[in-house]
């Protein structure tokens, strides 16, 4: 089966997210990339690098520049006349092309995968993860998300891919980019960072949540998480957010502070490694999935916690 | 300005799904249902958008058994003005969802179709991109804000690494996100006013559409159970945990 495997960046690097989706495509066959962007040859040639790619599709046009579903969903389809399967990572972009793509081919899309249990046989997370569906497509061809804790990352090295233009559809005139509101951050991103410092309503507002939360992350390393209640709050922005329709992360050391534990933010977590939860309520549902807990007021117990690591 | 509200009829979020012990699915016998949590947003925004005097009817429309009525009543008692229920008691993908509802926009011509952007069911988040492809318009998914003007709609989106906003010509379908707006509840009255509103009643073969479903779904099975650990006693103790993990 040849795999055609949408790579994930932003004109100059290649993001995280396309090396589990490379491991996911590679159970399938061969692995194939496609870079869709404006001046990112240098995406191309990053890509190139990961283990186990052949060929490297690059199209690069000023109407791929912002990945607007609009104009490359079409250039993906016309791609799929001699590709077997797309492969997206299930990240804001490759939910928001995925299904576009498969409905120009009339194909119904396995979204969010977890293994490859065959050719055409998936298994998948559906009501939050509190179950697990094994489905098998019928269709010719196959249009695949992928869950990026559930894959091991492909290594950036190793690979000798060849780069190879492409070209596809002009601008569809649809739709247009205005303007983004990206945080630029120093902490490591949700889906890859090593250990998370995750904030629930319970931290009061804004800058509470910043002064207790802030430091300990900080001497952690970590990156900072949220749950939708706090988000919904206005403590931080949505970015933040971890749960069944936020971010999904497995980090090795996940900590919850003030977080009770709703199952759509259990959703988005409890395939962390270890679960830290700090929480005034002892009967609060986080307990019941955290390896180790502590029932203490997080004013006092944070700050506490900061200073003696 | 038409706008078309697909909703589906699901799970309660307050419930906690329980896996059938033959593998088969999920139970949902004598268990609470509700309308998906995603459309009720988008039910909202679609009542603001009329109120705002951009729109001047909304549509509701349902695919599901004959109980998605309570849910397309909920949606009329919310101020949606008359709803269609496309009746089947088959499992309906979003492809085939996404069919249907571009036969019923071609018959209605809305300006905006804004749907939920995934169910809290089956976690697709599949339909509203779909639908737009087969219909050739733009998308604008995960909306935080929406803003009319003239033919065009400009939607502010989730992502990643914060927001993006992109402008779309009209007519567009909207996906919607959580923090859009938070819907409101129906009014006594509303509600009664509902039941005399207009409800239409179809099958997936008026709009010409084949249901049967590409995914089969061979098992469903509880996921891995994680155990209760230990509680600690006081912050040194947790210190101690912490050190031992060694992050720090």
């Amino acid at each position: 089966m040849k795999t055609l495997v949408w790579v994930e960046h932003d004109n100059a690097e290649m993001k995280d997210a396309t090396l589990a989706a490379v491991t996911a495509a590679g159970k399938l066959g061969e692995v194939h990339l496609i870079v869709a962007g404006s001046g990112c040859r240098a995406v191309a040639e990053q890509a190139a690098k990961v283990a186990g790619v052949g060929k490297v599709h690059l199209a690069d046009n000023a109407a791929y520049e912002h990945a607007l579903a609009e104009n490359v969903a079409p250039l993906i389809a016309d791609q799929m006349g001699h590709h077997d399967a797309f492969v997206a990572p299930a990240t804001t972009t490759g939910k928001n092309i995925a299904p576009r793509v498969a409905a120009l081919l009339d194909v119904m899309q396995v979204s969010d995968i977890l293994s490859v249990e065959g050719d055409k046989t998936f298994t998948r997370p559906i009501y939050a993860g509190n179950a697990i569906a094994t489905v098998e497509s019928s269709d010719e061809k196959l249009v695949i998300t992928v869950r990026g804790t559930a894959f091991d990352k492909a290594a950036t090295e190793g690979g000798s891919g060849t780069i190879e233009e492409i070209s596809g559809p002009a601008d569809a005139g649809l739709s247009s980019f205005v303007s983004a509101e990206i945080a630029e951050s120093d902490r490591p991103e949700l889906t890859s960072a090593k250990v998370i410092v995750s904030g629930g309503r319970a931290l009061k507002d804004a800058e509470t949540f910043e002064q207790v939360i802030t430091p300990l992350a900080d001497k952690l390393g970590a990156g900072i998480g949220a749950s939708r209640a706090a988000v919904d709050a206005g403590y931080v922005p949505n970015d933040y957010q971890v749960g069944q329709t936020g971010k999904i992360v497995a980090p090795e050391v996940y900590i919850a502070i003030g977080i009770s534990g709703a199952i759509q933010h259990l959703a988005g977590m409890k395939d962390s490694k270890t679960i830290i939860a700090i929480n005034k309520d002892e009967d609060a549902p986080i307990f019941q999935v955290a390896d180790i807990g502590l029932v203490a007021d997080l004013f006092k117990a944070v700050p506490e916690l900061t200073e003696k690591l | 300005m038409k706008i078309l509200v697909p909703v589906k009829r699901v799970i309660d979020y307050n419930v906690k799904p329980r896996v059938k012990a033959d593998g088969s699915g999920v139970d949902l016998a004598n268990v609470k249902m509700s309308m998906n949590p995603f459309d009720e947003i988008a039910v909202e925004e679609a009542i603001r958008i009329k109120e705002a005097g951009k729109a001047e009817e909304i549509v509701a429309v349902s695919i599901g058994p004959a109980k998605a009525q309570e849910t397309l009543r909920t949606a009329l008692a919310m101020g949606a003005d008359r709803a269609i229920l496309v009746e089947t008691d088959d499992e309906v993908e979003p492809l085939a969802v996404a069919k249907i509802l571009k036969a019923i926009a071609e018959e209605e011509n809305p300006g905006i179709v804004m749907l939920g952007k995934q169910a809290i069911d089956d976690d697709s988040n599949q339909t509203g991109q779909m639908l737009a492809a087969l219909m050739g318009r733009p998308q604008g998914t995960f909306a935080n804000t929406v803003e009319v003007d003239g033919d065009h709609v400009t939607v502010k989106r989730e992502v990643d690494g914060g927001l993006e906003t992109v402008k779309l010509s009209l007519p567009a379908i909207v996906t919607t996100d959580l923090r859009l707006n938070e819907p409101r509840y129906a009014s006594l009255p509303n509600i009664m006013k509902a039941k005399k509103k207009p409800l239409d009643t179809k099958s997936p073969s008026d709009y010409g559409v084949d249901t049967t479903p590409r995914l089969k779904t061979t098992n469903v099975s509880e996921p891995p159970v994680r155990q209760a650990g230990e509680k600690v006693e006081d912050v040194d103790a947790l210190v101690a945990k912490i050190k031992a993990l060694g992050i720090a």
